[in-house]
């Protein structure tokens, strides 16, 4: 039976208009999918981990311990959320609420096929970009508030990190845009129909990840949340719910990351026999296992190397691949 | 016919809401960045008011001004604020008090700018344009930048040329001295 048919369903169209009715429903099953995607992103983690280890990781819960992420989720949301005495109270507060908002905005413009995309913006990658850099403010609001010297040191390496590696993450997309044209993020997919621009941009591409995982605050560059050295960083002082909101926005922000690497170099939604949903998907989640991947078998960073490595290799690097960009484009 | 949404609530009414919305937003953090002691409120406070004036851009229908004024001014500026500010006392000692002649000073000179600034803004006469459906601003951003405000646009980057070099330098005489 056609959906459409459906009276229902044709009166709440009629009612809504098209572009309000998608923006509805697309909200709504983002709001769905981001915490569930956070839940099963912690159990791949964990079950990742454990077996790069030689341990089964998580068993007990559904087989193969995929409901664990969902138990420990009721678990911290029936715990207290304690507030520090000392603690800046309002900021202390908002910041696990600020954290989650760019986690939900920026995928209104992630096409996951050519038909489901919430909203077409032609600045799309630039609201990624700029509502990821809301999420370092929380980050640093959380760190400061809490009034702990460990939240504080974590807050400090984690805006300069951000700083570092946003600008080879901004140039490395820019080589892809002056291909495109476009900041659209759907033109950038359809460009890429024939070839994909991991075989024309290779550097871009490592660049772009290598920022991405940097700026996910993932190893080997989570420094911000340093377990061995800073107990967890700026989010030490925050327990229950509070702690898991800023979970949700790390591994959220991840699979937004790997999304963009999977649009601006990996051909989208591009792929045979499957249609296109199911291919961006799989993209996707194939680059965040490499990052969790990545998490288990490189070791942590020292805080000099980092910033050494932000400026001094990759800037340079990925400055000199727009030039050479600019260059090959102007002369073909 | 249907009743819509839209016979419900105007968009135009909508928009407008928006507006005022993002107007007090402005407000509000321009307020916070000047009148709470603690530093990292003002930053916040500034950060909130540059979030505003991204919604006005979008109001005007120019969303890729908008997108670059969160991500520099909110993103990059206020960011290295906070870096720097990050490092300033901490929450539970005294804070010093204001001096009174200094914030008599401060409201002057600011009322002044502002009224120069209002003047500035009522002198110029808007006119509407015919047609703003499509986005226009990144192309003509770039050929404004690139033709007509070329010289102002090398300027300017020498400009922050100058200001890195001198900051290295600041900075390396200092460790030297230490």
């Amino acid at each position: 039976m056609n959906m459409t048919q459906l009276p229902i369903i044709k009166d709440i169209y009629g009612f809504l208009g098209p572009d309000l009715l998608v923006g509805v429903v697309g909200l709504l099953l983002v709001l769905i999918f981001v915490p569930l995607n956070s839940a099963f992103l912690v159990w791949v983690e964990r079950k990742v981990a454990g077996h790069i280890q030689l341990r089964p990781g998580p068993m007990e819960v559904g087989p193969h311990g995929i409901l664990q992420s969902l138990i420990d989720a009721v678990k911290l949301m029936c715990k207290e959320m304690i507030t520090p005495d000392l603690a800046d109270k309002p900021l202390f507060w908002m910041a696990p609420c600020i954290v989650v908002i760019p986690a939900i905005v920026c995928f209104v413009v992630i096409p996951f096929s050519p038909v489901m995309q919430i909203r077409e913006l032609n600045v799309g990658i630039l609201l990624i970009f700029a509502f990821s850099s809301i999420s370092g403010l929380s980050i640093m609001m959380g760190g400061w508030a809490s009034n702990n010297k460990y939240s504080l040191i974590g807050a400090v390496r984690a805006v300069a990190q951000s700083i570092a590696y946003e600008i080879p993450l901004l140039l490395s997309t820019m080589s892809v845009i002056i291909m495109s044209n476009s900041f659209k993020m759907s033109q950038i997919v359809s460009d890429q129909s024939t070839v994909w621009n991991f075989i024309l941009q290779p550097v871009a591409a490592i660049i772009f990840i290598i920022c991405s995982t940097a700026e996910t605050n993932r190893a080997p560059f989570d420094l911000v949340e340093a377990e061995s050295e800073l107990v967890s960083g700026f989010h030490t002082e925050y327990t229950g719910m509070r702690d898991a909101l800023f979970f949700m926005a790390e591994y959220t922000a991840m699979f937004i990351a790997s999304s963009m690497a999977v649009v601006l170099f990996f051909g989208g939604w591009h792929g045979p026999f499957f249609s296109g949903i199911v291919w961006f998907v799989l993209k996707a989640y194939f680059l965040v296992f490499v990052t969790v991947w990545i998490r288990w078998t490189f070791p942590r960073l020292r805080f000099d190397q980092l910033m050494n490595f932000a400026w001094k290799v990759l800037i340079p690097i990925s400055l000199l691949n727009l030039l050479v960009t600019a260059i090959v484009i102007k002369v073909l | 016919m249907t009743t819509t949404i839209s016979d419900l609530i105007p968009p135009l009414m909508v928009a407008q809401a928006a507006f005022v919305l993002m107007i007090v937003f402005t407000l509000a953090g321009a307020l916070l960045a000047v009148i709470p002691k603690k530093i990292v409120h003002n930053i916040l406070g500034l950060a909130l008011a540059m979030f505003g004036i991204t919604g006005v851009y979008l109001y005007l229908g120019s969303q890729f001004v908008a997108m670059m004024q969160l991500l520099i001014y909110v993103g990059a500026i206020c960011m290295t604020y906070i870096f720097a500010i990050m490092l300033s006392p901490p929450l539970e000692k005294e804070l010093p008090k204001r001096n009174k002649l200094k914030v008599i000073t401060a409201t002057a000179v600011s009322f002044v700018v502002f009224i120069v600034m209002v003047k500035m803004i009522m002198s110029l006469k808007f006119e509407p344009i015919a047609d703003i459906a499509r986005d226009w601003s990144i192309e003509t951003i770039g050929h404004q930048l690139l033709t007509r405000y070329f010289l102002v646009f090398e300027l300017i980057s020498l400009l922050l040329a100058i200001a890195i070099i001198g900051s290295i330098m600041v900075a390396s005489f200092v460790r030297k001295r230490n």
